[in-house]
């Protein structure tokens, strides 16, 4: 992040080539095997297929420039080869396809016959395109390990007979809610990685917008869809602040309101507004509605608080766990006090003894009543349990006396 | 595709099951049978297996003769119960079955190899 945006640098140029090649790659690697699982009828060939004319593509591209129908020229060549494969194996009967496919390669991938772990990992290479080492140091495990979930992944979709196709409606809503978390699991990891040398990796936090992006195209009736879509666009309008000139993570009463991008928060809210128009709440409409009360305040202090506090008790009811319950009991400070908020954390105090956020709240709570020397013990018990080293920075000037910091 | 669906219960799904009554005993083996029934074009060979306490093992080493022992090859809490080899479209249809079963505990699916 340090010593972005110097002008005139010649590697600047290349950079930009790779970006917009990686663009292109990202929007048409799952449209062609989509296509190409029809054609083919084997999932694992039709990914080798596309891998062959990405390949090509990146040769030619590179020397070329990026041709005007980036996603026919990739067609063409894979077509090719897969009409190939079908003459030599006549069990790869040629189906013709049909139109965008790429939702039911989503659905396929996120199968709840997968391992949580080898849907991410199969939702990144197959429909994000993403290349095996980036999705390794991503998650911050040998490249070894994501190639052998992949493998394992797509022999299961093979021999278990996992279908490709979108499910009927009466299954949609279920697998729908594994579709989303693969989404937000890897949001998650691009907004905030839990450890690691650079605290935010920015690449996931863009395929995690376009991968809902696509769904939102595809299932506009869907409420916790746009829900979705809407917390992460929510989230990056406030990238640019959430950290300081040093790497260090601001928190959000403390953040610079003025490089928020303001037009996209708003229109992330009306996305909210849209979705609950639908009747249908759900654990991301109701996170999304709490990140908007949270941007839309001109001021931490004009935030609308008992608001943010019956949209906590809200989700509650669709996610009833300690996280949400420690994030309400921050609502509740604001609205009824710090000790009615003390009193709350005590009740999951078993639960998130290993959470850092639990003890920075608390710390946050106690000094707000006088009681320092708990607060100073509660800070060294949040720094014990964190890897992220944007939050211990955080943590360590918070310990050093400076107590303004605030948990988000 | 043909997969077979095993019927698997643990220590607790056995507890549970020998504490019902003999009328619900009499219900549960009625909606078994509905089950059959009702997914009959589906389902090929089938049936319960007796208790693994009647389970003999014969083993094979790495050399010498095999060994024969008293018990069931799973060791512990989870057992087999029954099986039923069925035939349908893909896992989504063999998922649908499974989650019918009235038989409680767990229905492992497991694909036949071709």
């Amino acid at each position: 992040m340090a010593g972005a945006g110097h002008g005139g640098d010649p590697a600047d140029g290349a950079v930009a080539a790779e970006r917009a090649l990686a663009a292109v790659f990202r929007e048409e690697t799952a449209r062609l095997t989509a296509a190409l699982v029809r054609v083919v009828g084997d999932f694992a060939v039709a990914e080798e297929v596309v891998q062959d004319a990405l390949l090509l593509a990146w040769e030619h591209w590179r020397a070329d420039g990026i041709p005007s129908n980036p996603g026919g020229w990739l067609w063409t060549v894979a077509r090719r080869r897969a009409v190939d494969l079908a003459r030599r194996h006549a069990r790869y009967a040629a189906v013709a396809a049909d139109g965008d496919d790429r939702l039911a390669l989503v659905f396929t991938c996120c199968h709840p016959a997968l391992s949580h772990e080898a849907q991410v990992a199969l939702t990144l290479r197959t429909v994000c395109g993403l290349s095996v080492e980036h999705i390794a140091s991503a998650f911050l495990v040998p490249k070894t390990t994501i190639v052998q979930r992949l493998t394992r992944a797509r022999r299961k979709i093979a021999t278990a007979g996992i279908p490709f196709r979108v499910p009927e409606p009466e299954r949609l809503g279920e697998r729908l809610t594994a579709v989303l978390a693969v989404v937000y699991l890897t949001f998650n990891e691009g907004y905030l990685a839990s450890h690691g040398e650079h605290p935010q990796r920015r690449d996931l936090a863009e395929d995690a917008e376009w991968l809902a992006t696509l769904l939102a195209r595809e299932m506009p009736a869907e409420p916790e869809v746009l829900g979705l879509l809407a917390l992460i666009r929510l989230h990056r309008a406030r990238e640019r602040a959430r950290f300081d000139a040093h790497g260090r993570l601001v928190l959000l009463a403390d953040q610079d309101r003025s490089r928020w991008d303001r037009p996209a928060i708003a229109a992330a809210a009306e996305l909210v507004v849209r979705a609950s128009r639908m009747r249908r709440p759900g654990q991301y409409q109701l996170q999304a509605a709490i990140v908007a009360c949270h941007t839309e305040a001109p001021a931490p202090e004009a935030t609308d608080w008992p608001q943010i506090l019956l949209l906590y008790n809200a989700l509650l009811e669709h996610l009833p766990t300690p996280v949400v319950q420690l994030h309400r009991a921050v609502a509740l400070a604001h609205v009824a006090g710090p000790e009615a908020a003390l009193r709350e954390l005590d009740t999951v105090a078993t639960a998130l003894q290993h959470y850092h956020l639990y003890h920075a709240t608390r710390a946050h709570l106690l000094r707000r009543l006088g009681r320092t020397e708990d607060a100073l013990l509660a800070d060294r018990a949040a720094l014990e349990r964190t890897a992220n080293p944007a939050e211990q920075a955080l943590l360590e000037q918070r310990l050093g006396g400076d107590d303004s910091g605030r948990p988000q | 595709m043909k997969y077979v669906l095993l019927f698997c219960g643990n220590d607790e799904d056995a507890a549970a099951f020998a504490a019902l009554s003999e009328e619900e005993l009499k219900e549960r083996y009625a909606q078994v049978g509905r089950w059959f029934g009702e997914n009959r074009a589906r389902i090929g060979g089938s049936n319960q297996l007796a208790g693994p306490d009647t389970a003999t093992s014969v083993r094979f080493g790495a050399s010498g003769p095999p060994l024969v022992t008293d018990g069931p090859f799973l060791e512990g809490k989870e057992q087999i119960g029954g099986y039923a080899e069925i035939d349908v479209a893909d896992l989504d249809e063999a998922l649908e079955m499974a989650k019918t079963w009235p038989g409680r505990g767990t229905v492992e699916i497991r694909p036949t190899a071709r």
